[in-house]
């Protein structure tokens, strides 16, 4: 490919690179706040995320206190629980996970990793973050109105969601619920659609599609499953607010409410669980996706080698993205649906393991004989494996159908899903900050520290969630707030419970030592220069550290090479950026 | 749920032909220029908004795909009863496509660098459009004094929430139409102005396409096709 006779593309000069034309803040406002530049745009859609991520930790340190201690805190009753349980389940998957890597990470690595100025439609961007933040205030407000937050489980399962059984189900929580999903919905396409178009349009010169990073091709293949799964909920949402204040029955079936006939009638709960798992199966890899592509890239950089197999990683994240849309169903097993759509999802679902296990088999080859440095990046990108391996077996448990119903309502499945989204993401959400906070502070974190953080929430993760497998098999059922005295759970169970509890209080508390390390940091920290991990991908070889407006200085760079030419035989280095012409053997100084 | 499937089997076959030209299967680590093969260019030449425009349109098609595919499961329970079609609906129908045309007409017009022919082509496309809108209101007030209201059945139901969200997007439309025209109107150079006339006019084809089928929706012909498929299917 690397001589496609020049002007075989005649609608741009050859020698130059059509520029977005910048936009220029005028004043502290427009450059600090109401900012078209990703850069701050995704700062501020991280700071926000992490901040409404405390919250929800904050949520599960309360259930689990509840769990062990029950009583202890007066304050929190059976409603509380529930409505915990839901806050903490959807702004983990959703205003945590989904906006911190697409709209974090998206926005400071799309641009820069591929060479462009800023994102195409900065405007669309700005408002993207507004209605992102607007959406987690209304959310936040959830806690203030009268009857408190919904309780409806983050699946929000209608009819009980919008009954007056369920907290916040006749007061505001619901409503404001559903509304501020739909700001995130409207707020997210507006960036979506910036990250899709910027790569397919804003590449630099050389950045062909196959030579972008997998942290690129992880977040865009999630972008554009965001994009079609997200109208999913966005329609549910609609509906069920419809139903809730306008009186429609679209989801609520007949029913009799404290010996009254509801208005409602005839609707479909299954409807709604469609639409839900439409969207909600996706999502699961709208998270995994970008934890993916990025954990490849923390690999290969921190063990200075190639990654294994470059293109089979980039076809099984296009085939994850495309087959898990096709296997919705396989939560709704139980709603009666013909056999032979059973066998179709039930298949597909099978078939999503092989891209998966590709990836796994891909990492764990990148790694050996590598030049492992086990630098902080590096270390939780291996956490990152070890707990998506270990979430993946119990997931094969879970897979079969007789396991399956047993197991289905207990601790069991919520240890699992923790592992896998919550646990593993986490490791890479953390890996990735640790990596790029040197780029966009322009310091070291605190290597100490940073190691101290890692051990307690890694070993710490494990102590909470591996006896919690075992709760499940012993029958401890999940969404329950007390146990109260049952015949088949033994008194162990309390002495377990009271240890996970011990545990996640201090997993949690080090997540301060985190934030702490972030900030002192900031100031202290080693002056990182432009390039500390010598990696070869474009947003390391900026003018700047930070990188100014504009990220390139005059010039755009032009891109000559895959990203991944760590430890070539040969280089008088053990990485060849991108932006390095061949033949070129003089290294260059890394930019400061 | 299966209206949503033959859609993104459809998304899914662009992509595909997309991906196709990409050069997926080249083997980026043996492909390093040196400094005098220029790499490749590597954008469309496409204008980005017109891309931009294409992906928000897909986003568009998906999101009144869900609410037909819901609209045909929620069709298939026992207390539906179908609704009366207003008869100004045609009307609209007919405002919509005078709309569309319009647009059509000022594409041209700006590329044959006609002003005044463009302006006169704009303000029609506002007028019907806005027509469109109002006689959509006036549809939905037939329906309510005839004692349609919305939560009566979830054929009313469906009719406004499907009706609205449509008249929502094209009310958009119409404020991006609105600042062209303006912007037309105190003397802009045709060509700054040509890009958004022909994004509006791709998003005015696309409304009225979604449109017409919602209106075979709401008459009945889809139902009469769907059973067809269903048919030949079984
Ligand atoms: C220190 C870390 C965490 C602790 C101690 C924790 C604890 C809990 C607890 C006690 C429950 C309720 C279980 C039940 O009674 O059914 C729960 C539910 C849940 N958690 Fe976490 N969690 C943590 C992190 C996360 C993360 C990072 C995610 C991100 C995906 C997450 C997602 C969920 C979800 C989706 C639910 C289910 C909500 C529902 O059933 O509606 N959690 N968690
Ligand atoms: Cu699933």
């Amino acid at each position: 490919m690397a001589n496609i006779p020049a002007g075989i593309d005649d609608t741009v000069p050859l020698a130059e690179v059509a520029d977005v034309e910048l936009y220029h803040p005028k004043s502290w406002w427009t450059t600090y706040v109401f900012s078209q530049d990703a850069k701050v745009i995704a700062i501020q859609y991280s700071l926000t995320a992490i901040s409404i991520g405390f919250v929800a930790l904050v949520l599960s340190w309360l259930m689990r206190i509840q769990l062990a201690f029950p009583g202890a805190l007066s304050f929190i009753d059976a409603e509380h629980y529930y409505q915990f349980i839901t806050m903490h389940g959807m702004i983990m998957v959703i205003y945590l996970l989904t906006a911190l890597f697409l709209g974090g990470f998206g926005n400071y690595l799309i641009p820069l990793m591929l060479g462009a100025r800023d994102m195409v439609f900065p405007y669309a961007n700005m408002l993207s973050y507004w209605l992102y933040l607007l959406a987690v205030l209304v959310l936040v407000a959830g806690f203030f109105v009268p009857g408190g937050p919904t309780g409806a489980g983050w699946t929000l399962y209608p009819p009980q969601s919008i009954l007056s059984g369920t907290p916040g189900g006749k007061d505001w929580g619901i409503i404001l619920m559903l509304t501020s999903l739909i700001l995130f919905i409207i707020g997210f396409t507006m960036g979506g659609l910036n990250y899709v178009v910027t790569v397919l349009q804003g590449r630099t010169r050389g950045m062909t599609l196959m030579r972008m990073p997998l942290t690129i091709w992880g977040i865009f293949t999630a972008t554009v499953m965001a994009l079609l799964a997200f109208p999913a909920l966005f329609v549910a949402s609609v509906m069920m607010l419809f139903d809730r204040v306008l009186g429609t029955s679209f989801f609520m079936p007949t029913i009799v409410e404290m010996g009254e006939h509801l208005k409602n009638g005839g609707g479909s709960p299954i409807l709604f669980q469609h639409l839900f798992w439409f969207f909600g199966h996706p999502e699961v890899y709208i998270v995994a996706l970008p934890a993916f592509g990025i954990v490849s890239d923390l690999i290969s950089t921190h063990a200075r080698k190639n990654i294994f197999g470059y293109r089979m990683m980039v076809w099984a994240i296009v085939g994850i993205g495309a087959l898990s849309f096709v296997v919705w169903a396989h939560h709704m097993y139980v709603s009666g649906m013909n056999p032979k759509f059973g066998f179709f999802f039930a298949t597909t679902t099978l078939i999503i393991a092989v891209p998966t296990a590709i990836k796994v088999y891909n990492w764990v080859l990148t790694l050996w004989r590598g030049d492992i440095h086990l630098t902080l990046p590096m270390l939780f990108a291996l956490g990152f494996m070890v707990t998506f391996v270990n979430g993946g077996l119990t997931g094969l448990f879970l897979g079969n159908v007789v396991v399956d119903v047993p197991l289905a309502k207990t601790l069991f499945v919520v240890a699992h899903f923790h592992m896998v989204m919550g646990v593993a993401p986490i490791m890479v959400v953390f890996g990735a900050i640790c990596h790029w906070y040197p780029k966009v502070t322009g310091r070291m974190l605190d290597e100490t520290l940073g190691r101290v953080h890692f051990f307690v929430t890694f070993v710490g993760a494990y102590a909470i969630f591996f006896p919690m497998h075992y709760l499940g098999l012993l029958g401890v059922p999940r969404r329950y707030s007390e146990l109260g005295d049952t015949a088949f759970i033994p008194p162990s169970v309390q002495a377990l419970n009271e240890f996970i509890t011990i545990m996640a209080l201090i997993v949690g508390a080090a997540q301060i030592l985190f934030l702490f390390n972030l900030a002192w940091s900031l100031r202290r920290g080693k002056e990182a220069g432009g390039n500390p991990w010598r990696a070869t991908t474009l947003e390391w070889q900026t003018p700047q550290t930070p990188p100014a407006h504009g990220n390139w200085g005059k010039e755009l760079p032009v891109v000559y090479r895959w990203a991944y030419d760590y430890s070539v035989p040969g280089a008088a280095q053990d990485f060849i950026p991108q932006n390095q012409p061949n033949g070129d053997r003089i290294s260059r100084e890394p930019a400061s | 749920m299966s209206t949503i499937l033959v859609f993104l089997a459809g998304l899914a076959v662009i992509i595909t032909w997309w991906m196709a030209q990409q050069r997926l299967s080249s083997k980026p680590w043996l492909e390093a220029n040196g400094i005098h093969d220029i790499p490749v260019l590597t954008r469309s030449a496409v204008a980005t908004e017109k891309i931009g425009l294409g992906v928000f349109l897909a986003i568009v098609g998906a999101l009144f795909t869900l609410f037909i595919s819901a609209y045909f499961m929620r069709m298939g329970l026992q207390d539906w009863w179908a609704i009366p079609l207003p008869r100004i609906l045609w009307l609209n129908t007919g405002m919509l496509v005078i709309g569309s045309a319009a647009l059509h007409w000022a594409k041209m017009e700006v590329v044959r660098n006609n002003g005044n022919a463009l302006k006169l082509a704009l303000v029609t496309a506002l007028a019907a459009t806005t027509g469109f809108l109002i006689g959509q209101l006036f549809a939905w007030k037939e329906l309510v004094t005839a004692g349609y209201v919305i939560a009566d059945n979830p054929a009313n139901s469906f009719f406004y929430l499907i009706t609205g969200m449509h008249g929502l997007h094209i009310l958009g439309g119409l404020f991006v139409l609105s600042r062209t025209t303006s912007r037309v109107w105190e003397g802009a150079a045709l060509a700054k102005v040509r890009l958004s006339t022909e994004l509006c006019t791709i998003y005015w084809h696309f409304m009225l396409v979604v449109w017409l089928v919602l209106f075979a929706l709401f008459a009945g012909w889809a139902n009469d096709f769907v059973a067809i498929c269903r048919q030949v299917l079984n």
